[in-house]
């Protein structure tokens, strides 16, 4: 081999920290050139409707903003601003965008990570409870996991508003600072979510249980919820983190409908305000946040898998006889 | 059971284990008129049919058949575990002094792991791979509440060194994945021994080991037997049967067919069916006369040179799978390789195959450069030698027909879509089935089905070598013996070269003429099978053949 002294562990680590990167370039670049096919001028974008800007200060405007320099050059000093963690001013705002990302993403955090934890509890504690030998329990979750899942977000946000807030008054209707304001949107995320996740979990319990592990499980006379919690249940765990990570990627990256229907900060209702103004600075930034973001919750979730499954880990492979 | 919370507060209460006899006179199990039977309608299956016997403590009951004959079905319903479409119905049930026909979930319980223990099939997958094997012997301790939690760590060191693990503190942080498959298979047996059941059940214990490994737990299995345990040995192998058990019952279609003493089952078998199982043991049966003793100045098919390969693990470690290993295989000349599992056999076999690379030496194949080829150059001779793989089901498409199975290799020689099913059920009939195996898909062949048609598939490409990785181990002893029959015949009809890759030295025997020996990646021994086998020189040659059980050194002897 080409680098046979180098240990294996920082070889690792540097090859994970080179993919990244490069992660983190690919969804920066593909925002660039997204951006660059949208039809329309720009400064049209940062004027918006003023139309008292003559020709002469749209050109001023164009060279202020780097605007009229080729594209290859625009592209080189984007990726420059990028690897110095400045994202540039945001067209509209009259603010930086890092600085409007940092103001938003508390909000959006706070969100993504309550429905995650809300989903993954939810769905393990149906899945555990319907995997019994009696099938009705299971039929019946079957059927109301697909309900929820094909249940459009913001009509299940506004039926729970519409219930808890509205006629029984329990929940505050719009963001209003306490806790009790991140009960609805949590639910509405967490639902779905939740859904998926145990008719994921559930397929990988059921198979566990049919394993010879569980008889063995079995034979030493544990009770059935025992062999399902203490043995079935990890093994089910190992397909559902993958998903896991997935979903909470996407809602770091902002839930734009939850956002809307409840009122809320975020960072999903920056990047629609943003799309639809044609912001572009700022829904650069959104999309290099998310890449980020992917890619800590895609190292996270390697972590993770190496704690629940131990042949995972490095050191432990099949021992000599 | 309240023994565990009520000590802090009697210290001076002597409480015994309640409801444990101290002496047990009846027989540990009872067993009358037992019929298991899987689901309803005209889909039924009888599994167990009218079954009885009875076991004392310190005896070893031994259920005889092959697969499908019920033996498992019996062994799950001692444990109320046949499962949720079983219909358990019996004349006498009694377990350790108790009728157990009406049994509750929690009687059943309260039976499992503590008065019947139970050791599943193949460590590998009986014990959770995501646990430390410590954790799950502790579990019958915990659940039955035999020690004290905090106690538990220290019960379960002291069950591994009973069942001879070395360096107990060890293992019981390691994984199962992370032991040998002796170790794995101790492991297994201390978490079924852990709450000292008086009843052991042993399903298989010793298939997929190696010989050396099978004597040695056998040997344990003997020892608990000595210390009273009453042992229900499950098994295939009548070799192990006999130097286990005590008493034996034969199944067939889920009847015991014939039952008694060992000696005088296996000695003067009554029913036809004990008879057939025992002249199919490999090596009681007569050797191929003309063992295609290829001539000496035949041009080598097969040339392989100083072959070797290093795998690098984790953190940098270098294990030499294949060391300078050198031989030749002439046309129409059947060679063994023999090894226990970790010796390198499989790797020395993707050498051959051209699958992996040697980091050094090089093999030859038909007088030409093979392993040096590019994969594209490769291609074109790659029909010359065929693989029969050790497991078939997991070497097929289970969505494919047999059809498109053997289909896809007639293709891939060249043959036209015309022909090819004609071709097929030629194929099919050359191994012994016809065309009405053509539709079915894999899971609806028997195993020696599967291993015929994973056969004809080799054959497809009319190779002059065919490679064979342990193509028997996975069959039933009769159908083991079928498909050698099979394989022997197709050498004098076609004049194959083979490479018999096998840990059976048994089946090596009987279809070899030539024999190399490998260890550690090298060979250590090599020469005509008789020679070998009578004049074994390496001391690992010799503990391979001692370690292989009684009945099939007696017949090869008596030969």
């Amino acid at each position: 081999m080409a680098v046979p002294h180098i240990p294996a562990a920082i070889r690792a680590v540097t090859a994970r920290i080179g993919a990244a990167v490069l992660v983190v370039w690919g969804a920066a670049t593909c925002a660039f050139l997204a951006l660059q096919l949208i039809p329309g001028d720009p400064v049209s974008a940062i004027v918006g409707s003023n139309a008292l800007v003559g020709a002469e200060q749209r050109e001023e405007i164009r060279h202020h903003y780097g605007l009229d320099r080729p594209l290859a050059l625009q592209y080189g000093s984007y990726l420059k601003k990028l690897v110095s963690g400045e994202l540039g001013d945001s067209y509209q705002l009259q603010q930086s965008v890092s600085s409007l990302l940092a103001e938003q993403i508390g909000a959006t955090a706070q969100l993504a990570l309550w429905s995650s934890l809300v989903a993954v509890v939810l769905a393990a504690a149906v899945t555990v409870l319907t995997s019994g030998r009696s099938r009705w329990p299971r039929r019946v979750s079957t059927a109301v996991e697909l309900i929820v899942v094909s249940t459009p977000s913001f009509w299940l946000g506004i039926m729970l508003l519409t219930v808890f807030s509205f006629r029984l008054g329990w929940l505050p209707v719009s963001d209003s600072g306490d806790a009790r304001s991140l009960v609805l949107p949590v639910i509405t995320l967490a639902l779905p979510i939740a859904a998926v996740l145990t008719q994921v979990m559930r397929e990988g319990l059921l198979g566990a249980l049919e394993q010879p592990f569980s008889l063995t499980a079995r034979s030493r006379g544990l009770a059935e919820h025992t062999v399902r919690s203490h043995h079935a249940l990890r093994h089910a765990a190992l397909p559902a983190l993958t998903l896991t990570g997935w979903f909470t990627g996407t809602l770091l990256g902002g839930a734009v409908v939850v956002e809307n229907v409840f009122a809320r900060s975020g960072i999903g209702r920056i990047t629609l305000q943003a799309v639809s103004d044609r912001d572009l600075p700022v829904v650069q930034g959104v999309v290099a946040l998310s890449a980020v973001v992917f890619v800590l919750v895609g190292a996270l979730v390697e972590v993770l898998y190496v704690v629940v499954d131990p042949r995972l880990r490095k050191g432990t492979g099949v021992a000599a006889a | 059971m309240t023994t565990a919370s009520s000590r802090g507060t009697a210290p001076d209460s002597t409480q015994t284990r309640a409801g444990v006899p101290v002496q047990e006179v009846a027989p540990l199990l009872d067993v009358a008129g037992l019929n298991v039977r899987f689901g309803t309608g005209p889909g039924q299956v009888h599994a167990v049919r009218d079954a009885s016997f009875s076991l004392a403590g310190g005896r070893c009951l031994a259920v005889v058949g092959e697969s499908g004959s019920g033996k498992s079905a019996l062994a799950r319903s001692l444990l109320g575990l046949a499962g949720p479409t079983a219909e358990v119905t019996a004349g006498r049930l009694r377990i350790t002094g108790r009728e157990a026909r009406e049994f509750g979930p929690r009687q059943w319980r309260a039976v499992r792991g503590r008065r019947v223990g139970l050791v599943a099939q193949d460590a590998l997958v009986a014990l959770d791979p995501l646990r430390p094997v410590g954790k799950e012997i502790a579990e019958p301790l915990l659940t039955h509440r035999v020690v004290p939690r905090k106690e538990a760590g220290e019960r379960v060191l002291a069950l591994l060194e009973r069942v001879g693990v070395p360096e107990p503190a060890e293992r019981a942080r390691a994984y199962v994945h992370q032991l040998s498959g002796g170790l794995r298979q101790r492991a297994l047996i201390a978490s079924a021994i852990a709450a000292e059941p008086g009843v052991l059940i042993a399903d298989e214990p010793t298939t997929a080991l190696d010989a050396s490994v099978q004597s040695r737990i056998l040997a344990l299995l003997g020892e608990l037997k000595e210390a009273g345990t009453g042992l229900l040995l499950i098994s295939h192998d009548l070799a192990v049967v006999e130097a286990l058990a005590d008493e034996v019952a034969v199944m067939k279609d889920g009847r015991i067919v014939e039952s008694g003493p060992v000696g005088k089952v296996l000695e003067s078998p009554e029913h036809p069916y004990t008879k057939a199982l025992l002249s199919a043991i490999p090596g009681s049966r007569p050797r191929a006369t003309r063992a295609a003793v290829a001539s000496d100045d035949a041009e080598p098919l097969l040339e392989v040179s100083r072959a070797t390969k290093v795998f690098r693990g984790a953190r940098g470690s270098r294990r030499t799978a294949v060391d300078e290993v050198s031989f030749a295989l002439r046309p129409g000349e059947t060679l063994g390789l023999v090894g226990e599992s970790g010796s390198g056999k499989s790797t020395l076999a993707r050498m051959v195959l051209g699958l992996v690379a040697p980091d050094g030496g090089t093999v030859r194949l038909a007088g030409t450069p093979w392993s040096t080829l590019r994969e594209h150059e490769r291609r074109q001779w790659r029909h010359t030698l065929q693989l029969v793989p050790q497991d078939p089901l997991s070497a097929f498409d289970p969505r494919w027909s047999v059809a498109r199975i053997v289909g896809e290799a007639l293709a891939t020689a060249g043959v036209g879509r015309a022909e090819r099913q004609a071709r097929t059920v030629r194929l099919l009939e050359q191994v012994g089935l016809s065309a009405q195996h053509l539709e079915r898909r894999p899971l609806a062949l028997s195993g020696g089905q599967r291993q015929r048609v994973a056969i004809a598939r080799a054959l497809a490409p009319s190779p002059r070598l065919l490679v064979c990785d342990e193509p028997v181990s996975a069959l039933d002893v009769s159908v083991q013996a079928q498909v050698l029959d099979l394989l022997r015949q197709l050498q004098e009809d076609l004049g194959l070269a083979t490479l018999f890759i096998s840990h059976d030295l048994a089946v090596v025997r009987e279809i070899c003429a030539r024999v190399l020996v490998m260890k550690d990646g090298r060979i250590v021994e090599s020469g005509p099978v008789e020679e070998v086998f009578a004049k074994p020189a390496h001391p690992y040659t010799r503990a391979l053949l001692e370690a292989v059980p009684r009945r099939a050194r007696t017949a090869q002897e008596r030969l």
